[in-house]
């Protein structure tokens, strides 16, 4: 437990919250970039860069862009005046209240495992490929196929619809 | 004498190192290390912009810029004097927070590419084993200043910008990615250091491995500078910032200072994917061929990133801009499928042993793809004179 580990926590957890109590969704968006960071300088300190730098190429060089894209293209940017105004406020902190407690309660229940002694080998971009290729090559795979057919089905649904009425040609840039 | 001079950065760094105490030592030497390749690249950023107005102005028929200091090389000063000076203006209506940390968000993920570059034998700031994902997490990360910048400057034709940077920038990442998959898989390894020691020339060849020299890692090498054009917004893809379209894109509110590290980091990017394609495909900073690997290794490395640079000046001043269709067409249905033909050859060049075997079998196949993407890519389209129609003819 270092102090960059301790500013790393700061980091993540004021960026996730700023990320649930800002009121601009691209704030938000912005926000929830930060503790994105934070959480890939936790992984880099536990020694697992493979891990850290794939979170920052995957989640703030993809998902984030993602996120704001959504954001803008449904909702233009511009925050609402009465967003965040909730009704029956005091149910949803006593619902809150009641998950913290139960997750609390499990947290105490559950026995920790005894400290190992030998600190585990810090784990090698060639250790990961090959568990990653080797050991666990058919859930890879699987996963795979998942998001392929994830990614073909939102293709689908996005093409215009072909006959029917109207059926209008896809208007195509061309030599004009 | 010319191991001296090959090591002579090293050896000052050392020497500077040592003059603190020993627990400041590993931070001292980083900080050092950082300094010197800001003023390095900071100088070439400068003489760079003077030597593009300069070599642009003679395609043109110009004498561009010639009044300060000698043939005008000291014009990079006076504009640098001129941008620190101006007012810095922030629009009423811009989100000031995130308007401010654009320009910073930019800057610092491009900096951080330098940190894994090795720019000579023992010049590299961090071997990580993971070094060439490092280059590629930080150079994703500017993706998002670009769009807080845009965004931030409640101006349409900066959020159109940003977003026309954004859609460029995503598309382009994937082949830039996977260009260099092949170099990966050929070196066994992610480090920057250990691709360019796999590059230079075994004892008793005359010719180094340099990865060009494949027919895939010819291939992947022009797909990874295609790409690298596309991501640092210039010129045949600078739609982001077309001046005759939106005027600047996604910079257009900034002024003074912020436009300056806004336009210096387009260059660092530029500097440092050059840097990474010359690292990846030519051989670092090791010798093209054995009896020359006395000539120091920092000269090799900075000699092939300015023929790398004066290539991106001469693409810019050569090339029309493209438009946004052609792009997005020109990754997804060329250059993609492209890179996805390299890595069976890289494996079967792998498992020929290279050679005139792997030329034989891996030559006409990346030929035949290019041919048959390149046909599928124009469609039936017919190429001929441009026929222009008018308003009140009548069109079709």
């Amino acid at each position: 437990m270092s102090p960059v580990f301790y500013f790393l926590a700061l980091l993540t957890v004021a960026g996730a919250v700023g990320s649930m109590s800002l009121r601009n969704p691209v704030h938000c968006a912005l926000s929830l970039v930060v503790a994105f960071v934070g959480l890939a300088g936790i992984y880099l300190g536990l020694g697992a860069q493979f891990l850290g730098l794939a979170q920052v190429l995957v989640y703030v060089g993809a998902v984030a862009i993602l996120l704001v894209f959504v954001l803008l293209l449904t909702r233009g940017g511009e925050p609402e005046a009465e967003a965040g105004r909730v009704r029956m406020r005091w149910l949803g902190v006593l619902l809150a209240m009641a998950v913290t407690g139960v997750l609390v309660a499990a947290l105490v229940a559950t026995p920790l495992p005894a400290p190992r002694v030998e600190p585990p080998e810090i784990p090698t971009v060639r250790s990961t490929g090959e568990a990653l290729m080797a050991d666990y090559v058919i859930p890879l795979q699987v996963v795979g196929v998942l998001l392929t057919a994830a990614m073909i089905g939102a293709a689908v649904l996005a093409l215009p619809e072909r006959g029917g009425r109207g059926g209008r040609e896809e208007p195509r840039g061309g030599a004009r | 004498m010319a191991e001296t001079l090959d090591q002579l950065f090293i050896r000052i760094l050392h020497v500077l190192v040592g003059l603190f105490p020993e627990g400041l030592q590993p931070a001292v030497g980083l900080l050092v290390s950082l300094g010197a390749v800001l003023a390095v690249f900071g100088l070439l950023f400068g003489l760079t912009t003077v030597c593009e107005r300069k070599g642009i102005a003679r395609m043109q028929n110009r004498l561009g810029p010639n009044r300060v200091g000698p043939f005008g090389f000291l014009q990079f000063v006076a504009d640098g004097i001129k941008t620190l000076t101006k007012e810095d203006v922030v629009p009423r209506t811009a989100d000031r927070v995130v308007h401010f940390l654009a320009p910073l968000a930019l800057l610092v993920p491009v900096v951080l590419t330098f940190l894994v570059l090795p720019f000579g034998r023992n010049m590299v700031i961090l071997d990580l084993d993971v070094g060439l994902l490092f280059f590629f997490a930080a150079g994703a990360s500017t993706e998002l200043a670009v769009f807080m910048a845009g965004w931030a400057s409640r101006n349409k034709y900066s959020l159109l910008g940003a977003m026309r940077a954004i859609a460029q920038m995503l598309s382009y990442e994937l082949p830039f990615i996977l260009s260099t998959v092949g170099v990966v898989m050929v070196a066994g390894t992610l480090s920057t250091v250990g691709i360019v020691e796999r590059q230079a020339a075994a004892p008793g060849e005359w010719l180094a491995r340099w990865h060009v020299f494949t027919p895939w890692g010819l291939a992947a090498f022009v797909l990874f500078m295609i790409a690298a054009f596309a991501e640092s917004n210039r010129s045949p893809f600078d739609l982001p910032e077309g001046e005759s379209e939106i005027v600047a894109g996604y910079f257009i509110e900034y002024s003074g200072f912020k436009f300056a590290i806004f336009f210096m980091a387009e260059y660092l990017g530029m500097f440092s994917s050059s840097g990474m394609a010359v690292t990846l495909f030519l051989g670092g900073w090791t010798a093209p061929v054995a009896f020359l690997s006395w000539v120091p290794s920092w000269f090799w490395f900075f000699s092939k990133l300015a023929v790398l640079i004066a290539l991106f000046i001469w693409v810019r001043g050569t090339t029309p801009r493209l438009r946004m269709d052609q792009l997005m067409d020109f990754a997804w249905k060329f250059m993609l499928p492209l890179a996805l033909v390299i890595l069976p050859v890289v494996a079967v060049w792998h498992w020929v042993g290279g050679g005139w075997r792997g030329w034989l079998i891996g030559g006409p196949v990346l030929v035949a793809a290019y041919v048959l993407l390149g046909r599928a890519l124009v469609g039936r389209r017919r190429i001929g004179p441009r026929v222009y129609r008018y308003a009140g003819e009548g069109g079709a």
